[in-house]
């Protein structure tokens, strides 16, 4: 196989990750929903949390789209 | 890995943003110690902080302008996150937490304004702070419970024969914990940048003024990526506050 092809097909491959994140950012944000609509007076308090919850998974994301990266461009 | 791209291909690679130039070249024992652009942002950097902490709190009145009501509020931010996360014991470390704040936070600011150069979207840079993180939590955990800190990694009311195979996890966990901390800030501002060069090339790309949709999402992403490059270094600093409650308290 042509390297740049497996290139290409490497790095889609590798992106496949980023739905384990997605599944996990939706969980997040429907917790944070309910969450608030249960007792919106924690609303603050819950969000500094959702906000910390989200940066986390989205990290994870990440992890996979670096490596995506690397096999196109590194 | 970015580092050591040297973009002579033909087509603009969204990675050349990330190119270290050393003004000098400088050599030291096989070193290479050059002032790069990156020392630049790092220098520029230290000098934004230093200069806004002590001019804003120069006149210090008691109505304060807008200047000192914004470094008091970053001050109050850090030292409010380290007593939710610490306690009362965790005020020796404000200063050492609040340092790493400004600087993770003021380095990813840095770099979203164009043509400027982000530092922490180089994973040496992160490593080497997550590192300080990382050896100074042990130092501080084995000063304070001498060799008991070791209990750290046993967790109490388990069979025993659950714990050949959990304190190995509990080891490696924490062992990774340098090399999480560094790539979760390196791959976000790494990735965030990317993307945003890989939209810009899509608004040249596409024909007539098809280019203005993608430029209308490199819009939003900026809005995006100034919440990310805040977001990131409360991360890192929330993270170093509940590895130093780890190392005081463990468990």
């Amino acid at each position: 196989m042509e390297i740049e092809a497996a290139k290409v097909i490497g790095a889609g491959l590798a992106v496949i990750g980023v739905i384990g994140s997605g599944i996990g950012i939706g969980n997040i944000f429907s917790s944070f929903i309910e969450a608030v609509g249960r007792n919106p007076a924690a609303r603050a308090e819950v969000f500094t949390m959702t906000m910390l919850g989200f940066a986390l998974v989205e990290a994870i994301a990440l992890f996979a789209l670096v490596i995506a990266l690397v096999i196109l461009f590194g | 890995m970015a580092s050591d791209y040297s973009g002579h291909s033909e087509k603009h690679s969204p990675l050349e943003q990330f190119e270290i130039i050393p003004f000098a070249h400088t050599e030291i024992g096989g070193y290479d110690i050059s002032f790069t652009n990156s020392s630049l942002a790092m220098v520029i950097t230290v000098a934004i902080i230093t200069l806004f902490l002590t001019l804003s709190v120069n006149t210090r009145s008691i109505i304060p302008s807008r200047m000192q009501l914004i470094s008091e509020l970053i001050y109050n931010f850090i030292a409010q996150l380290l007593s939710d996360t610490v306690g009362d014991q965790g005020r020796r470390y404000f200063p050492f937490v609040f340092t790493i704040f400004m600087f993770v936070l003021v380095g990813n600011m840095l770099g979203m304004i164009p043509y400027s150069f982000t530092f922490t979207s180089h994973i040496i840079v992160t490593f080497a702070l997550a590192t300080i993180v990382f050896i100074g939590v042990t130092i501080l955990g084995f000063v304070k419970h001498k060799l008991h800190f070791f209990s750290f990694f046993y967790i109490p009311g388990l069979p025993w024969y659950v714990l050949p195979l959990l304190i190995p996890i509990e080891v490696i966990s924490y062992l990774s914990r340098p090399i999480s901390l560094s790539v979760r800030l390196f791959a976000n501002m790494l990735a965030g940048h990317t993307l945003l060069k890989v939209f810009a090339g899509f608004v040249v790309s596409m024909p007539f003024f098809t280019g203005a949709l993608p430029l209308t999402f490199i819009v939003a992403l900026t809005g995006l990526e100034i919440l990310i490059a805040f977001l990131q270094a409360y991360v890192f600093a929330i993270l170093t506050c509940l590895y130093i409650n780890d190392a005081i308290h463990l468990h």
